[in-house]
Formats: C-alpha cells, structure tokens, sequence
C-alpha cells in the first residue's frame, strides 16, 4: 500500500518537473528578479523505503556493520582474562550501557568441555564475571549487568579438539529480549 | 579362565536378551573385568516361575554377577524340579562345584496375584541359610528378583545388597536432556523430567524420594528440588548469577550449593525448602563441589585458591579449610564412601581424567579406571561399587567399578550420550 502511494507521488513529482523547464516560457527580466526576492524552492524530500537492506528498527545491536552486533568474547585455555583484541568491543558495549541506562544485559560465560561440569561451572563464571567487571568500571551501571554460566553444556562446537575447544571457551553478551 | 570369562559372557548375553525386550532405550550392561575368586553359585530355576513372564531367577543370577563376587552355575534340567520344599542333595550339588545354592517356587494366588517362595543353602556346611516367601503382582517381579539377590549377598557376603537401589542420570538425545531413574542393573528406567536446556548434578536426598539438580531452563543455572513421588519441582536457589553444586546434609533439611550471587564461586548453606541463607566459604577462588561428609561433621569441596584446582574440606558449619589431595595438578569432584574412610575424586593424570581413591587413614592414592575422559563418581550405598560418566568412542556412556578396582562394568544405552550418575540410597 505504502510503495504505491510513494509510487504514485514520485510519478507526479516526474510530471511537474517537465511542466516547470518547459523552454517555450519567455524568458524573465533580470531587473525584476532582483527586486523581488525569489520565493524559497521547495524541494519536498522523498520518503526512501530500502528492502535490500535487512537490519531493521535501526538498532545498532543488529546491525552488522555496528561492532555492538558482535557479542562473543573468547579466552585462553583456563583463562578469564580479556585479551586486547576484544577491548573495544567491550568498551563499546559499556558505551552502550552508559547512553541506554534502561538497557539490561545478560552475560553467559562458557568453558570447553575438559574436566569437571560443576568446576567448569565455575569457569564460565570468572569469565562472565570479568567481563562484567571491565563494563562496571568502564561506566555501565551494576544492576543493568547479571553474569552467570553455562559452564560447558552449551557447546557451538562440538568436536573434541583445541580448534572447537576455542570456540567454546567464550563470553556471550546478550541484551534484553535476546534470551 | 578365558574359556570361562567367555562363556559368562555368551551367557549374560543370553540373559540381557531375554530381560530386555525394549532393548533401544535402557542401559544394558557389559561386564569388562571380574574379580578373583568368585563364589560359585547355583540358582536353580523355579518351578511355576514361566508364568510370571520376565525370568525371576535369571534377574536373581545376573544381580549376583554383576557385582563381580559370583559365579552363577548352568543348572541343567532337574526332573523332579526342585523346590525350597524339597529335600537337599547336598552331595550332588557339590559334585556341581556348587558352593551355595538358591532353590525356589512360584505359585498362583487365587486373588490374580502370585507367591514366590525361596531359600538359600550353604552347600559346603550343609546348611539352610534362611528363606522368605513375597507375594507379588507380575509389574513386581523385578523388584522380588533384587530383593532376593539382596538376601543372598547379605548372607554370603556379610555386607547389605544394593541390587533393589536406584541410579539417576542424564542422557541427552540430539537437543533433548531427560533426567531418568532406573534399577541399579539399568532396566525398568523412568523419566522424571525432559527439557530442551542441560541438566546437571543430580543428588539424591538421604530418604531416596527427591533429587537435587541444576537445570538451565531459565538460560541460568538453577538449583531445583524434585519429588520423585508426585513430579512437584520446587526452586531452592534462584540467585543473580549462577546457582549449582547441590548437595544434601545427611538430615535432608539443608542442601550446601555454589552460588556466584556475591560475584566469584562460593560455598552457600540453604535450607531444602530455600529459606534461609548463610555462606560458608569466603575467598577469591572457585569454591564448589560440596559434599558432606556421612556424619554431617565436614563438607568435602573443589577449590583453586591454591593455584590449581584441589579438594579441601572445611566443618560443616563454616570454618578454616584444610586441603586434602596434594599429588597432582588437577584434583575435582569429591566423592566420601558411606563409611568415610575412603575419598574418590577425578584426577588430571597427564591429560587422562580418571578416578583416583585416597584412603584417608594411611594417604594412599590409587587410580581405579583405565578410561580417559570419567566424571562424576558416585559410590553404591553399601561403598562396593563405583559408578562414574565416561566416554567411549567418542559417545558418553555410565561405567562401573569395585572400589578395589577389580570388577569393572559398561553400562551403555544404544542411542544418546548417557552422563551424570548419581546412586541413590537404601530405600528401607
């Protein structure tokens, strides 16, 4: 419905333009234009409708070209500390948190499946923790942040090899809504 | 011996054939190790027991094996069949190697219902041991089975059976987790909850008719506890942060868990119906894995406060910690035998995980398994058997061993990856 009326419109404004240069209008008198100052052109701008491109709403969460769409943190074999790589990511969700105060975030801290469950629980959690740390600091307030675990159960990898092992040892940072 | 190995084998595959018609979704259980000697036994088959369908003797004979302490002898055809009221021809079955001998009967009740009756023998004195008579409906005959493989081993063991206990554990198939119960030979398995996120830890209370468990339900981990008898789940502890590691005091009334509320890993005491909260550890490591000791006196627990992840223990009410495994880098999940003279625990053996018994009297630390990848051993209630999660070929299955490391078992199931077992206690 929408496309047909900006169709509609876009056609009418093709049409006007023709009517305006037509070249067969004697041509005006310098002297009176200058006297009188021209009215302002008004140039109605177009409403641009664009399904080529996915991101919708225009948050900067989802769109991809928006480093706030990556989410994912990973770690060291037995680590928890950030490595640099990842600092601006993290200073720009903190950045987030600090110009959206209504914004929650919801932290899971994930370890490789080596070892025991409940230890691994513990894990996921210095790693959630941490993150939740470098936010803190970095300006996001502590009760927009809840840092928990999933120690090993939610593998995105499943082979048993370092390769997968690395990809599983991670920190997902997820926003209200998301889980 | 191998000869011998072999044929008990081919013939406790026999048996698990004829036990397991629904062989798809129950544990079935390979023996991979025995121990030595082992009493030799004759279960005689009980007249009027085909009408009870699943074989009473054959439940009774595959119990008394599995545990690694008897040899069940081939009965051959017996015309007339005896019964516990017949006679006993000590010398005949001596002349089978016999050195004890289960006669038995089952007849129809006229209300539908059936009587079992039996007695044990002791071939060698020459002496009644005793006997019972159950009564029973045909949805009952495994239970009778264990509970007559319990009298059995009772009496010629000295030491209490647990063939009529129950195992917890988790299998997860493609994106599914159920928690299931079975009998502790793996058959007769129920499920008490499925879920689309993981479950893990399950604990049974000391009375066997709850279990503790975490579960991600909530996309956290979250402390529930769950009566077996009518499918009520209650949350014990849903915290900011992460909630874990359930274990029961020996009352039932309290359960010690991991809670990461006040940030890190840490050592709470909350009362089984989540009331009233009280932290027992205070450090900057992960502290988790509580587990108290049977006389409620110490919780046994995994912490990396020094360096590496170790087994401390601390008094029950809170207190300075004091560490007990020391060999080792990587030393997890505590595990006290029922009469606390023995810790089981997973040890980091060069980049083997295996279980590993400390015997806290002397300080000698043994490794029991020959797996690579064991988590989670539970001790059988009478502290014989171990069962613990490991991996074979790539698939988790549930494993048994002796505590002295002879009798080895492989409990499996044909699809899904079984993990997490606990044993549960003596149901009275």
């Amino acid at each position: 419905m929408r496309l047909i009326i900006i169709a509609t419109l876009a056609a009418a404004a093709v049409a006007a333009g023709c009517a305006t240069t037509s070249e067969e209008q004697p041509p005006a008198r310098v002297e009176e234009r200058a006297a009188k100052p021209p009215a302002p052109v008004e140039t109605k701008p177009v409403a641009r409708v664009d399904l080529t491109s996915k991101p919708a709403a225009g948050s900067p969460l989802k769109d991809p070209n928006n480093i706030l769409s990556r989410r994912s943190i990973y770690y060291d074999y037995d680590k928890f500390d950030i490595r640099d790589e990842f600092r601006p990511l993290v200073e720009a969700h903190a950045k987030y948190l600090r110009e959206n105060p209504g914004a929650k975030m919801l932290i899971q801290g994930n370890a490789d499946e080596r070892g025991s469950r409940e230890y691994n629980v513990g894990l996921g959690q210095r790693r959630s923790d941490s993150v939740k740390r470098a936010l803190t600091i970095l300006g996001a307030k502590e009760n927009q942040i809840e840092s928990v675990s999933l120690g090993e159960e939610k593998p995105v990898c499943a082979e048993h090899a370092e390769d997968c092992w690395a990809k599983n040892r991670r920190g997902d940072m997820l926003y209200g809504g998301e889980y | 011996m191998q000869a011998l190995l072999t044929r008990l084998r081919a013939f406790l595959g026999a048996v698990l054939l004829l036990t397991t018609p629904l062989a798809g979704a129950q544990l079935s259980i390979e023996i991979t190790g025995a121990g030595a000697p082992r009493m030799p036994i004759a279960v005689a088959p009980f007249p009027g027991e085909a009408a009870l369908g699943a074989g009473i003797t054959s439940i009774v004979r595959a119990d008394l094996e599995r545990s690694g302490l008897f040899r069940g002898l081939e009965v051959p055809p017996l015309s007339p069949a005896p019964t516990e009221a017949s006679p006993v021809n000590y010398a005949e079955w001596r002349a089978r190697l016999a050195d004890a001998l289960v006669l038995g009967s089952v007849a129809a009740r006229p209300d539908g219902r059936y009587e079992v009756r039996f007695r044990l023998y002791d071939v060698v004195k020459q002496a009644s041991l005793g006997g019972i008579a159950y009564t029973l409906s045909k949805e009952q005959v495994r239970a009778t089975a264990h509970r007559i493989a319990d009298f059995v081993y009772e009496k010629l063991t000295g030491e209490k059976g647990v063939f009529s206990t129950r195992i917890a554990y988790v299998v997860k198939r493609g994106n599914r987790f159920e928690l299931q119960i079975a009998d502790a030979d793996g058959a007769g398995e129920e499920t008490a909850l499925v879920s689309f996120e993981p479950i893990i830890s399950p604990a049974w209370s000391p009375d066997g008719r709850r279990l503790a468990y975490v579960s991600f339900e909530n996309k956290k981990p979250v402390v529930y506890v769950h009566s077996l008898v009518d499918g009520k789940r209650n949350v014990v502890a849903n915290f900011r942060g992460s909630n874990s590691a359930p274990a029961w005091s020996p009352d039932g009334a309290k359960l010690a868990v991991t809670l990461s509320r006040e940030g890190g890993s840490q050592i709470f005491l909350i009362n089984a119906d989540g009331s009233s909260l009280r932290r027992l550890t205070s450090s900057a490591a992960i502290d988790t894995e509580p587990r108290f000791s049977g006389d409620g006196q110490w919780i046994y627990f995994t912490s990396d406060r020094g360096g590496t992840p170790q087994i401390y223990r601390m008094p029950a009410a809170g207190g300075e910690p004091q560490r007990v495994t020391f060999e080792g880098s990587y030393n997890v999940t505590p595990r006290l035998s029922p009469d606390g003279k023995t810790l089981a625990y997973i040890t980091r053996n060069e980049s083997k995980f295996q279980v590993a018994l400390l015997d806290l009297s002397n300080r000698q630390v043994q490794i029991i398994t020959d797996s690579d990848r064991d988590e989670s051993p539970s001790f059988a209630p009478n502290g014989r058997m171990i069962l613990l999660a490991t991996v074979i070929g790539g698939r988790g299955v549930l494993s048994a061993v002796s505590s002295d490391g002879r009798v080895k078992q492989r409990l499996s199931l044909t699809a899904g990856d079984v993990r997490e077992p606990a044993w549960g206690p003596f149901i009275e």
